[in-house]
């Protein structure tokens, strides 16, 4: 890359740094690949979009007089004989989390030009995510079975269904775009596109591993937003 | 230029630094899961969720995100704007706390008042 814009650029550490990158010409993050400064700014949007959610959720729940439904026993599962409180919740959560692992370690064995690592690690992402978007569908024809509308519900205050399945089903949107991704950039992996440089789809940028960590960044960014739903949603 | 890149690209972490943040997400989730399995009720139940909350969002932030060895321009970009939510929490706290109490008192004084 010889950009004029960072030619003979010396990157500082610390708040000297941070000094120098704000004061800087013409490019800010110098050094930095544009599509991963503006993954960070999209993902910044889109955690005022979850919050404006969560927030709208914490008025609707805060200002109802009818008792809310209690999360421990709505999101329960019935198995073997034994009631289990947030089951199925649990189980996704630690799937994502898992997926979140692989994710991250993608992310170092393509930094390390360690390419079928990193495929099959990518791919073990997309499979916990499918995974994921599949007991989440499960869960929501549980609950419209079992008469939650966003209007109405049998186990309390009525605006539970309209925050439910508006908070978890963006953030399942999220989780299928992200699988949608995570399958196609496992192929770009294993067909070597990184380490041939191959150019993308609209870009006349040579293809490069850190596309992978900008991926990476996107899919820790569902796993983060799950850990606020399931604090505040099914937790609280 | 050829250097900085360079040095970007391979900035690589060792295997032990995620096994070891993947372990912790997956014990700090079991420990708020397991708040809700003892069933703790009121201000415990609430300090536990938040606590284990932070702690996990802070790990993936960290090192999954890459923010601890991220340039401190970047991660002030991104943690700034937080307090602007922040802001719209306490905001609407208080307006549900106010909602919440119109309704208490019209719903039983009624609306002629």
């Amino acid at each position: 890359m010889s950009d004029p814009k960072i030619e003979g650029y010396q990157f500082k550490p610390g708040f000297k740094g941070m000094a120098s990158d704000t004061g800087s010409d013409q490019t800010m993050f110098k050094g930095v690949h544009w599509g991963k400064a503006m993954m960070w700014i999209f993902l910044l949007s889109d955690t005022f979009v979850f919050s404006c959610f969560l927030i709208s959720y914490m008025k609707g729940r805060g200002s109802t007089l009818v008792e809310w439904p209690y999360p421990s026993e709505v999101f329960g599962l019935h198995v073997f004989g034994v009631d289990v409180p947030l089951l199925l919740i649990a189980i996704m959560t630690f799937v994502l989390i898992t997926s979140s692992g692989t994710m991250a370690l993608a992310v170092k064995y393509g930094y390390e030009k360690n390419r079928k690592m990193c495929g099959w690690l990518i791919l073990a992402t997309a499979i916990g995510g499918l995974t994921f978007v599949g007991m989440q569908a499960f869960e929501w024809s549980k609950l419209i079975h079992e008469g939650v509308r966003p209007w109405e519900n049998p186990f309390g205050a009525p605006q539970f269904g309209s925050f439910f399945f508006m908070i978890t089903g963006f953030h399942g949107t999220h989780v299928s775009i992200g699988v949608i991704f995570l399958f196609i950039y496992a192929y770009k992996v294993f067909a070597g596109h990184y380490d041939n440089q191959k150019r993308g789809w609209f870009t006349t940028m040579k293809g490069d591993y850190v596309e992978i960590e900008i991926l990476g960044l996107y899919w820790h960014f569902v796993d983060l937003v799950w850990v606020f739903i399931f604090a505040f949603f099914y937790l609280w | 230029m050829a250097d900085t890149k360079e040095k970007e690209q391979s900035s690589t972490h060792k295997i032990g630094i995620y096994l070891w943040i993947w372990g912790l997400l997956f014990v700090l989730s079991f420990f708020s899961y397991m708040v809700d399995w003892y069933n703790f009720q009121g201000l415990l139940r609430w300090s536990l969720i938040l606590i284990f909350m932070f702690l996990k969002a802070g790990l993936i932030m960290a090192f999954f995100m890459h923010l601890f060895w991220e340039r401190y321009a970047l991660v002030n970009v991104l943690l700034w704007p937080m307090t602007a939510i922040a802001c719209f929490i306490f905001l609407m706290a208080a307006e549900f706390e106010y909602t919440l109490f119109s309704r208490a008192f019209y719903f039983v004084v009624g609306g002629g008042v």
